[in-house]
């Protein structure tokens, strides 16, 4: 049924990785990127994926959810890689055949932009497959609480997130419901051109905004009984605390990227 | 018993952008006395979802007063003391969960107030016990069951330590079971805590409940009194107002019509069963006499 979805594609579980800090994986996500886009060498590369490796596993995500993650972008991954091969200049050849130039520097350079596609997805894929939606929300918050001097409304944004997270299932168990209703009187979604589909789908969505703003409306009134005025003077029940794994997360970051800096530099 | 909200000659009228608005509610003055269960009744647009939300400053009076514990709900300065005094449950149960987890929607009106986390989780704990939902203080609110929902709402508002729930017609859309649920949990904390209970309803079976009831028609309070000394003596006018007896003094009354004595004044099927024992003893009585 609709209301069965999972949003995103947070898999829980009770690993090393799930358990830390939310905010902590937050920031070090930046920093895992940042690495991605630095690593040059090949022992940089080996580092960036030893790194991932230990990650993935500690997570104990089977590798399954991960490659899924990266099937959606497999063409871009394979596009990349054709393109540079083809198109790489340098000056140890290895295929030469009328217009085609296969250089060993456009394989390197192939093989590496390609590592670095995947690298990129599946780190990022880790970190939402270990951290629930809500959990990253209530980072992101925290995190940015600094812009708050800015002027920057960051408990809205993050509130907002939050009831969207909320509402999603009910508003999708609700288009089921008017879509069961609509088709039971011989609205028809299914088939003819893309306007006659657009027409149908108007019964559909008329009925669905009018609810949502009533929703909308009426969780703002349940909101101000319970008190709520926004983010000033409001604590939260659960407090974030940083771990002795959270430690060893950071300094094998760091590590990390000590190594992959060096290769860089000498 | 003290009056814990006062309600003074209240009038309320919503702000359309089109025409001069009728008044939704009328002139209305009432008490909630601490510790007692209090019905409002009415047919569909009476006023009765106005008037509650009158009482806890939702809504501010047109005209007249109210008054919650020493608060005036004009008052801006204690606007929060006044919410945190009296509770609210609506109708809908998914329109007033807030969070994606149940404890963290039951936390929501502490955090609000600015608990301290470790106060806001014994609190959350306590108020999921009472009623009875500890079990699902991690589930998603959208994987439970109306009922449930209804229970979640009711343990946020727990949470905050109100001295009155104030509900909306908190078991409209529920199934059967879901209502028994919420009916039972709301009797049950009403019974242990003492809590003060302003229900607004349609079903006369849960008017039945209560210490006394108020009758709204067009915006304004009909009737009031306990509910089976009113259900007995207001027949005519409750049905006036466009509301069915309990379906047992309903059936008493068009025995009566017929000729049937039936005596003391049945409400619930049980009692009804009662008198009719007692009815069939009598005419045995005189046969044999
Ligand atoms: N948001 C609103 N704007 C304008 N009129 C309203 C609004 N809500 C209710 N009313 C009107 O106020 C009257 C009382 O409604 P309400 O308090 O919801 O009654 P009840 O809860 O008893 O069904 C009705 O005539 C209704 O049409
Ligand atoms: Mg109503």
């Amino acid at each position: 049924m609709l209301k069965d979805i999972t949003l995103g594609q947070f898999y829980p579980g009770d690993s090393l990785v799930h358990r830390l800090d939310p905010r902590v994986k937050l920031v070090l996500m930046v920093v895992y990127i940042a690495m991605v886009f630095l690593v040059e060498g090949f022992l940089g590369y080996l580092f960036l994926a030893a790194f991932l490796a230990v990650s993935a596993f500690l997570s104990r995500i089977r590798i399954k959810f991960l490659l899924r993650s990266i099937r959606p972008v497999l063409f871009i991954v394979v596009f990349t890689f054709v393109l540079n091969i083809l198109f790489t200049r340098g000056d140890h050849p290895i295929l030469e055949w009328g217009v085609l130039h296969i250089t060993w520097e456009g394989v390197r350079f192939a093989v590496f932009m390609s590592l670095r596609l995947v690298f990129l997805l599946a780190g990022t894929s880790l970190l939402t497959l270990t951290t629930s939606p809500i959990a990253l929300t209530d980072a992101l918050e925290r995190l940015l609480k600094p812009l708050n001097a800015l002027h920057f409304p960051v408990h809205e944004m993050a509130m907002m997130m939050t009831i969207a997270l909320r509402f999603i299932p009910t508003l999708l168990e609700e288009t089921d419901k008017i879509m069961k209703a609509q088709t039971a009187r011989g609205a028809d979604f299914d088939t003819g051109n893309l306007l006659q589909r657009a027409k149908a789908m108007v019964p559909l969505l008329v009925p669905l905004f009018v609810g949502a703003f009533r929703r909308a409306d009426e969780l703002a009134m349940a909101m101000e009984a319970r008190c709520y005025h926004g983010g000033r003077h409001r604590t939260r029940m659960k407090v974030l605390r940083v771990s002795r794994a959270d430690g060893w997360a950071c300094g094998a970051t760091a590590a990390t990227l000590l190594l992959i800096l060096l290769e860089r530099l000498l | 018993m003290s009056d814990i909200i006062r309600v003074q000659d209240v009038s309320y009228e919503y702000e359309r952008a089109d025409e001069q608005g009728e008044l939704a509610v009328r002139g209305v003055s009432m008490r909630v006395k601490k510790g007692e269960w209090l019905s409002i009744l009415g047919r569909n647009g009476s006023g009765k979802s106005t008037l509650i939300k009158l009482l806890n400053g939702l809504f501010l009076p047109t005209h007249g007063s109210v008054t919650v514990g020493n608060f005036d709900t004009r008052d801006e300065n204690h606007i929060w003391d006044v919410r945190q005094t009296v509770g609210m449950i609506f109708q809908n149960p998914d329109n007033q969960i807030v969070a994606t987890i149940v404890e963290e929607d039951v936390a929501f009106g502490l955090e609000n107030l600015g608990v301290s986390p470790k106060e806001i989780r014994q609190r959350v704990d306590a108020a999921l016990a009472a009623v009875r939902m500890s079990e699902y203080a991690a589930a998603a609110p959208h994987m439970l069951s109306g009922g449930q929902k209804q229970r979640v709402a009711i343990a946020g508002a727990l949470a905050m330590e109100p001295d009155v729930l104030l509900m909306d017609e908190p078991t409209a859309m529920l199934d059967p079971g879901g209502r028994r649920e919420v009916m039972e949990t709301v009797e049950r904390l009403h019974r242990e805590r003492g809590l003060t209970v302003v229900l607004v309803t349609h079903f006369m079976e849960e008017a039945l409940r209560g210490d006394r009831v108020i009758v709204m028609q067009d915006g304004r309070a009909i009737l009031e009194g306990p509910p089976r000394e009113l259900f007995a003596k207001e027949a005519e006018a409750i049905c006036r107002a466009g509301l069915e007896l309990p379906p047992m003094a309903e059936l008493a009354r068009r025995l009566r019509a017929k000729g049937l004595s039936v005596p003391g004044e049945p409400m619930t099927v049980e009692e009804m069963a009662a008198a009719f024992g007692a009815l069939r003893r009598e005419r045995r009585g005189k046969h044999a006499g």
